[in-house]
């Protein structure tokens, strides 16, 4: 036969087709079946099958899904990585995981081990996956276009320094991550250089460091999310045009803990969110041009601390309802606008009945000056003299900003 | 039995008493007499237990007043100034009184000697003063305890009271008790009183019968006996 | 002491003051709860009155209860009954018929409101075993000043200078000291400083069920071991309670030496 080049691209042409024909086929994997391993079955199998796993435990690591491929569980069968590195490694296009139950990653100091990464891959489908005795979970890694939903990751981190994060986004675009329950691990969901995500109806609670971590990532949108009792509550820091939506952040109690870090933010939205019982609700460095409003500030030591360089901020239409302190400041100068909110310890009056205050609520008191320069003077809040404090510096202000004020605050709170 | 022995009492630097000597042993109405500020009030909250004593030892029935205090059962005491919670009745207060001494007495007699029977149902707060001195004397005087202590018994009381007091006093010394009293009614003194206690500079200066206090002060009449008492002591 | 105490308790509950502050606590309920229609905010200002008010309420009833019955004590001084038990009982009547007046004027618009049926319950317990701990405190201070004084002006004087160095001028020291002495550690003095004044006592439950979240936000170790646990309140209630017990041992030394 002469290497006619017609010749091979008919070959090529018919092991395509044959490739094609079989696209639809079901691999599965089982004790007693043709492939014992998932290893197996993705060796043998071609772009486009599905392996189907049986129930029962399979011991693998550093599995490789490098063709697209669909990878579903049945009955949640046991991805047991025998703490020995990494489990799964997507790094092709079109792969979708589904249903497994992959456990026991192993922990490392130089390289970080995930359940499921993601390399380098587009259109990826990570979902209904469990993930248990993990040190990161689910790593995406400049890929973009992809989706992870309904998981489970249920960590057991101890300290900072041995433990991962729940679901990581490094370099990637256009992302959605969605109705994921995220426990116990450093970071819940962490976002580096990652633009374009969508962050919905998530739950992260009890991690160690942040519920959500926020890193140079833009143009991102993250709503309905509940985050609880995280060591430092979500940090968002050097990102534009966010907006945050709907998100309940409640029970973030330590030295160095708050609902929302805002850090180096620029023309951000934050609304309609809870804030409930937080040591600090939002605490704001360095934050321009960010619009909060329609918000609950329920209960917080403080509901929004303000420190260093802010300017065009606008808090309309919140509720500060029964905070310790509603508002720390740090300067004397304000540039921020503050309108139209309702304020729980407001005590003035509506003589014309029009719904708003016909006096304007000071929201920093000169205590939380006090508390700002000496800690230890928290323990006298609440008291007589503080309070007698607070009235003469609200009567002639002398160490707050004499703008800082809403003039229109409203008599009762927004439902 | 009242036994006082170098009993010394002093208010800061106001030395009341000096080293009072007093046995009071038999029955009778012995009336405490001395200038203002002599310690007549003094001597009797001491032996009440009121006064705590610098010095001295006090007892009562042979009981020490400083570690018994139920020996207090067998006095009934009239305080000088009658003042009671107002918002009691008085039916309340001296039934409060019986239940405070787990005692019985015999109020309804003294109530209707003194017709105290349409402020029964007053508040003492309402009460005129002479009424409240009945009151104080109803309280008083319906126990039957072996000692009865008046601290200026006729405070305030109108003739006929005063006639009850007296009748009932001398009834008192007949069923054999010790009564001591102390007033500025000298005519009172002298009616009743069996035996005289002076104190003066915080001592017992004088103690004995009236007669012979008027034969000592060479006089019949009582009063300038007392007068001469103390002129005498200044001579 | 029982009967004492029977007899003070009647006799006080009869009073018109007793009335009047029971109205004056009903009347507070009632408004706080109907104009504001919120139970947790009517709570968190009845705590910021109670704290003042009630040991007000303490000294001056405490003194003017002494000096009013002193005639009526020499009555029962001279009656066979143990000396400390006429001073206890009458303390026990005086704090306990006012501490009544508090629990049921307060109890009673609470209680129309729908408490019980609320979650604000164990605040509301809090407020009122606060103005218990409060009232037992400062009537049994008020009963040692007036043993201490037989002049009623001199004692109502120092009543008054009682609480006003209690409620204000303690505080206001306490605030100067912690900024003088800012760079040093401060957390332990702190809490030693609020032991020592029962209103800042009272007031540190309060601030550990309302703002739990603010203190948490402190880097003392003292400070997160203290509010961080249910320690706090444990030494709260148990420096509370050492509160009564003292004074109360030392009005029973006291009496047990004082003429009258």
């Amino acid at each position: 036969m002469r290497n006619n080049p017609l010749h091979i691209i008919f070959f090529v042409l018919y092991f395509l087709g044959t490739t094609l024909a079989t696209a639809q086929k079901e691999i599965k994997v089982c004790d007693t079946c043709t492939f014992t391993s998932l290893k197996q079955a993705i060796a043998s199998a071609v772009s486009g099958d599905t392996i189907l796993v049986k129930p029962g435990t399979y011991k693998e690591y550093n599995v490789v899904i490098d063709k697209p491929l669909t990878i579903k569980g049945e009955k949640f069968p046991v991805i047991d990585g025998e703490d020995k590195g990494e489990i799964i490694r997507i790094m092709a296009d079109n792969v979708t995981i589904d249903g497994l139950f992959v456990m026991n990653v192993g922990t490392s100091y130089t390289s970080d081990h995930a359940a499921i990464r993601v390399v380098r891959s587009e259109n990826f489908l990570i979902q209904n996956v469990v993930l248990e005795k993990l040190f990161f979970g689910i790593y995406i890694e400049k890929s973009n276009n992809g989706r992870v939903y309904h998981n489970k990751v249920i960590g057991d981190a101890q300290d900072e320094y041995n433990s991962g994060n729940g679901i990581q986004l490094w370099y990637s675009n256009h992302v959605v991550v969605e109705q994921n329950i995220v426990q116990k691990v450093r970071d819940g969901i962490y976002l580096e250089f990652s633009d374009n995500i969508l962050i919905k109806d998530n739950v992260s609670t009890n991690n160690l460091r942040y519920g959500l971590h926020f890193m140079f990532s833009n143009d991102d949108v993250y709503k309905n999310n509940t985050f609880e009792n995280n060591g430092a509550g979500v940090a968002v820091m050097f990102s534009k045009r966010i907006k945050m939506h709907q998100n309940t952040f409640k029970k973030n109690w330590g030295m160095a803990s708050f609902g929302v870090l805002l850090k180096e933010i620029n023309d951000a939205e934050i609304k309609e969110n809870v804030f409930e019982e937080n040591t600090v609700g939002i605490n704001i460095e360095g934050s321009n041009r960010i619009v909060y409003s329609g918000n609950n500030f329920i209960r917080n030591g403080y509901a929004i601390k303000v420190l260093g360089a802010c300017y065009e901020n606008t808090f309309e239409k919140n509720n500060f309802l029964y905070n310790s302190f509603d508002l720390s400041y740090n300067s004397k100068i304000n540039d921020n606008v503050f309108r139209n909110n309702y304020w729980s310890g407001y005590t003035g009056y509506d003589l014309n009945k029009d719904g708003v205050g016909d006096v304007p609520f000071r929201p920093v008191k000169l205590f939380s000056y006090v508390v700002n320069k000496t800690p230890e003077t928290i323990i006298l809040m609440r008291s007589l003299f503080i309070d007698l404090i607070d009235f003469s510096e609200k009567v002639s202000p002398v160490f707050t900003p004499d703008n800082l004020q809403d003039a229109t605050p409203k008599m009762t709170p927004f439902q | 039995m009242i036994q006082i022995e170098q009993l010394h009492k002093k208010f800061g630097k106001n030395k009341i008493l000096e080293g009072v000597n007093l046995t009071i042993g038999s029955q009778g109405v012995f009336a405490i007499l001395g200038p203002n500020g002599s310690g007549k009030t003094t001597l009797i909250k001491t032996i009440l237990g009121m006064v705590i004593p610098d010095k001295g030892i006090v007892t009562v029935n042979e009981n020490s007043i400083k570690t018994h205090w139920k020996y207090r059962d067998d006095i009934d005491y009239l305080p000088q100034i009658a003042n009671f919670p107002a918002n009691l009745k008085v039916r309340e207060l001296i039934a409060m009184i019986k239940d405070l001494r787990n005692r019985q007495g015999n109020d309804e007699r003294l109530i209707s000697l003194f017709k105290l029977q349409p402020f029964l149902s007053k508040k003492l707060g309402n009460l005129s003063g002479g009424t409240k001195q009945k009151v104080n004397l109803v309280l008083t005087l319906m126990f039957d305890s072996p000692i009865i202590i008046l601290d200026e018994p006729t405070t305030g009381l109108d003739p006929i009271a005063l006639l009850h007091l007296k009748q009932l006093i001398a009834e008192e010394k007949e069923k054999g008790k010790i009564i001591l009293i102390t007033s500025h009614i000298m005519g009172f003194v002298e009616e009743i009183a069996d035996e005289i206690v002076f104190l003066l500079e915080g001592k017992v200066y004088f103690k004995g019968t009236i007669d012979t206090l008027k034969t000592q002060m060479e006089t019949s009449n009582f009063e300038q006996a007392i007068a001469s008492l103390l002129t005498y002591e200044n001579a | 002491m029982l009967k004492i105490l029977k007899y003070s308790f009647f006799d006080l509950i009869r009073s018109r003051w007793s009335y009047v502050y029971f109205l004056f606590y009903l009347g507070l309920g009632s408004v706080l709860l109907f104009l504001n229609n919120d139970l947790a905010k009517a709570i968190i200002t009845l705590m910021n009155v109670i704290t003042i008010l009630v040991p007000l309420i303490g000294t001056v009833f405490g003194v003017m209860y002494y000096y009013n019955s002193k005639e009526f004590t020499e009555l029962l001084l001279a009656q066979p009954i143990k000396r400390s038990s006429i001073f206890i009982g009458q303390y026990l009547g005086v704090s306990l018929s006012l501490a009544m007046s508090l629990i049921i004027g307060l109890g009673i618009p609470f209680a129309l409101y729908g408490l019980f049926q609320s979650n604000e319950i164990w605040d509301f317990g809090l407020l009122l075993i606060n103005g218990l701990f409060l009232t037992l405190i400062f009537t049994a201070l008020a009963f040692n000043i007036a043993l201490y004084n037989e002049n009623k002006i001199k004692g109502f004087s120092y009543a008054i200078l009682l609480w006003l160095f209690m409620a204000v001028i303690y505080d206001g020291l306490f605030l100067m000291t912690l900024i003088a002495f800012q760079s040093y550690p401060l957390d332990g003095f702190s809490l030693v400083a609020t032991m020592s004044n029962p209103i800042d006592l009272s007031r540190i439950l309060i601030l550990l069920k309302l703002d739990i979240s603010a203190l948490l936000g402190y880097t003392g170790a003292v400070f997160q071991k203290f509010f961080g646990t249910g320690l706090g309140l444990l030494v709260s209630i148990l420096a509370l309670s050492l509160w009564v017990v003292l004074p109360t041992l030392n009005m029973y030394r006291k009496s047990r030496k004082k003429d009258f």
